[in-house]
């Protein structure tokens, strides 16, 4: 089911009386295509709870629309549309067995979508296949483990059949390791099932591997929305830039003279911009070692992690120490880099991207 | 670890010594009392051993009385107290404005002093020759008769002694299950919600199980405190409780040691003896319903 959202915004009363109101989701339009995951990122407070809040109905907006398919459900009470929710910590019921638990939403179905109870069981075992915790149903929650009760919670929040499906940071609870495992897991049941889904976390690497589109926000806004290995290319924003990658993209302070971009007064690049101050974002994996670079650092030191190799340097227009990650093999001391052609991106002073004429 | 354990019950000594002290060896000694004949205090002395003592408490009509006082109490008081306390708690978590003031109201009389307590239900239900008392003249606006409720029939004293004791442990109740209903967390509320779940539902299968601690333990407590009452049919009707028939069980226990009817420690003892037994079994079987009714995380 497609998701279109018109204008939303969600604005929270001051909490204190000097308080100003919270724009937690502002003016945000946005269309979510059917049966795909999207990812929805931004850092910690960008209003991404507050924005499935919304989805769900268990928030009413103060402005804008909200269409699943061709329905405005936006006055429509949660338990009308058709969601399945899973909450950030879970919320399953804890004096309840986990099958309890999945039977919970159906036992609330009335008139005519009233289920028998053989009907109940074999759709609460469906989702719990789904999910693969079959052997689980008798246990109580704090019996199982982190991921155990994750799966608990989405064939919880699956067994209505809903249109759509909610995950709110479901992975942020789990380890390293499980976290990886289960962002897999959730990949495969949303293939599975086909159900229109929005994930949230404030984990970039997390979106990006498993989601079929992303949306990242800030400060209630949205700043880009797209194909994930798409943004990271051609980041709409410095916010953008600066949110996707890891290690984090290196941002230098620039100038641009007679076109050509200087760096701590040393020409680096000739670049088709009008003269003034910009701010110059390049990927780690965006500098080339080159004895005749012209990007020159100081060399502080050589990492090698795994199949990665970084060289450590700093350079005075560059606030932070560069990470630049080289081909492995490459013995390398030298800290003169040329950069790589899409791996460095141009910012006006406020962070809007400056696009290259040509 | 085997070597170290003569450590740890050095370190319990004081607290064994004093409970044995002051707890164990009075509860043998009331055990042993109850079943010695026409026990002397002063010489120490008795005719024998046996169940005489229980014999003629049972036969004695204020015993029987200062028991079905107790029970009545109990029935009475302990299930109502709970559930207004639970209503009015439900109600509190509800309203958003206004609710510490609310809160404030309600628990006042958990810090009222006694005596201010006890001259506000003179106020309320006792009869002077000027006035009816508070409670009479509300009735006289329904065209019911004056009752009096302090020397009355029986079931009016019965009525203000429940009213009484309901109103004096309510505060408490409420701030109990007040906090136990702040601590269940939004998210279930809200799973529930996006689930369809009806109100009453969302009550009998969430917030009770999970509240159920606090209820259980306002529940025992509430049984051994009704059961232990004395003081509050004293602060009404004066201390000749078995003359005023609204004698309790800890009543009579105290009346037969030191009361005008008193120096009798062995059929005290065998009262205080029935009235373990009693509180003992309905603990236990507390204790057995609530293991499949109390949820515990
Ligand atoms: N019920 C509320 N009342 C007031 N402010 C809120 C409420 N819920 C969220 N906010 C505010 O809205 C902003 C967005 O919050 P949230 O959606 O929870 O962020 P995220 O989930 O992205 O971390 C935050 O500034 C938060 O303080
Ligand atoms: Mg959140």
């Amino acid at each position: 089911m497609k998701i279109t959202l018109k204008n939303l915004s969600k604005i929270f009363p001051p909490q204190t009386k000097k308080g100003s109101p919270v724009h937690a989701v502002d003016k945000v339009s946005l269309e979510i295509p059917d049966g795909k995951l999207l990812g929805l990122l931004g850092p910690s407070g960008c209003g991404k709870s507050t924005m499935l809040n919304l989805l769900c109905g268990l928030l009413t907006p103060t402005e804008g629309e909200i269409l699943f398919d061709e329905d405005n459900v936006t006055a429509l009470a949660p338990q009308h549309r058709g969601v399945g929710m899973v909450f950030q910590n879970y919320a399953l019921y804890p004096h309840l067995t986990v099958l309890q638990n999945i039977l919970f939403p159906l036992e609330n179905l009335k008139g005519k979508e009233k289920l028998t109870r053989a009907q109940m069981l074999s759709r609460a075992r469906e989702a719990a296949g789904l999910v693969q915790i079959q052997e689980l149903l008798d246990r109580k929650p704090a019996q199982l483990s982190g991921g155990q009760q994750q799966r608990v919670a989405i064939a919880r929040a699956l067994v209505k059949l809903p249109r759509v499906l909610l995950l709110d940071e479901p992975l942020s609870n789990l380890d390293a390791r499980l976290r990886l495992q289960t962002r897999e897991e959730i990949k495969r049941i949303q293939k599975a099932t086909g159900i229109t889904t929005v994930f949230v976390t404030h984990d970039q690497e997390e979106a990006m591997s498993i989601c079929d589109e992303i949306v990242v926000m800030d400060k209630g806004q949205i700043q880009q929305m797209g194909h994930p290995q798409k943004i990271y290319d051609d980041p709409a924003n410095l916010f953008v830039a600066k949110f996707l990658g890891t290690p984090p993209i290196h941002v230098f302070s620039g100038n641009i003279a007679d076109k050509t971009l200087y760096l701590d007064n040393a020409p680096i690049l000739p670049v088709n911009l009008p003269d003034g101050e910009v701010t110059v974002a390049i990927r780690p994996e965006g500098f080339l070692p080159d004895e005749t670079g012209a990007l020159q650092c100081q060399f502080q030191g050589l990492e090698v992690m795994g199949r990665d190799t970084a060289i450590l340097c700093t350079h005075p227009a560059c606030a932070a120490p560069i990470r630049a990650i080289v081909e492995s093999g490459i013995a390398c001391d030298t800290a003169r880099f040329s950069i790589k052609q899409g791996k460095i991106f141009f910012f006006d002073t406020n962070g809007n991207r400056l696009y290259l004429g040509d | 670890m085997e070597k170290n354990n003569y450590k740890g019950w050095l370190y319990l000594l004081p607290a064994v010594l004093f409970l044995g002290v002051f707890l164990v060896y009075p509860l043998i000694d009331v055990f042993i009392y109850s079943i010695e004949e026409g026990y002397n205090t002063a010489s120490g002395t008795s005719f024998g051993v046996g169940l005489y003592n229980f014999h003629y408490i049972l036969q004695d009509p204020h015993f029987l009385q200062a028991l079905k006082n107790t029970f009545l109490l109990v029935l009475v008081t302990v299930p109502l107290s709970t559930g207004i306390a639970l209503l009015i708690s439900l109600g509190l978590s509800a309203v958003k404005k206004l609710r510490s003031l609310f809160q404030t109201v309600f628990f006042l009389p958990y810090v009222t002093n006694t005596l201010a307590v006890g001259l506000v239900f003179m106020l309320l239900f006792r009869q002077t020759p000027y006035s009816p008392g508070l409670f009479n003249t509300l009735l006289g606006l329904f065209g019911i008769a004056p009752v009096d409720f302090i020397t009355g029939p029986y079931w009016a004293k019965m009525f203000t002694l429940c009213f009484y004791t309901v109103w004096v442990v309510m505060p408490f109740k409420i701030l109990v299950l007040t906090g136990a209903l702040a601590s269940v967390k939004q998210d279930y509320y809200n799973a529930a919600r996006i689930d369809g779940t009806g109100k009453l539902r969302i009550f009998t299968k969430i917030t009770l199980p999970m509240i159920s601690p606090s209820v259980f333990y306002l529940i025992i407590t509430g049984f051994i405190g009704a059961f232990k009452a004395y003081s509050d049919a004293v602060a009404i009707f004066g201390t000749d409780l078995n003359a005023a028939g609204m004698n309790t069980l800890v009543g009579y226990v105290y009346d037969m040691l030191y009361g005008n009817a008193g120096g009798y420690p062995s059929y005290a003892s065998a009262a205080a003896v029935v009235l373990f037994a009693i509180v003992l079994t309905i603990t236990v079987i507390n204790l057995l319903v609530s293991r499949k009714h109390v949820h515990y995380n």
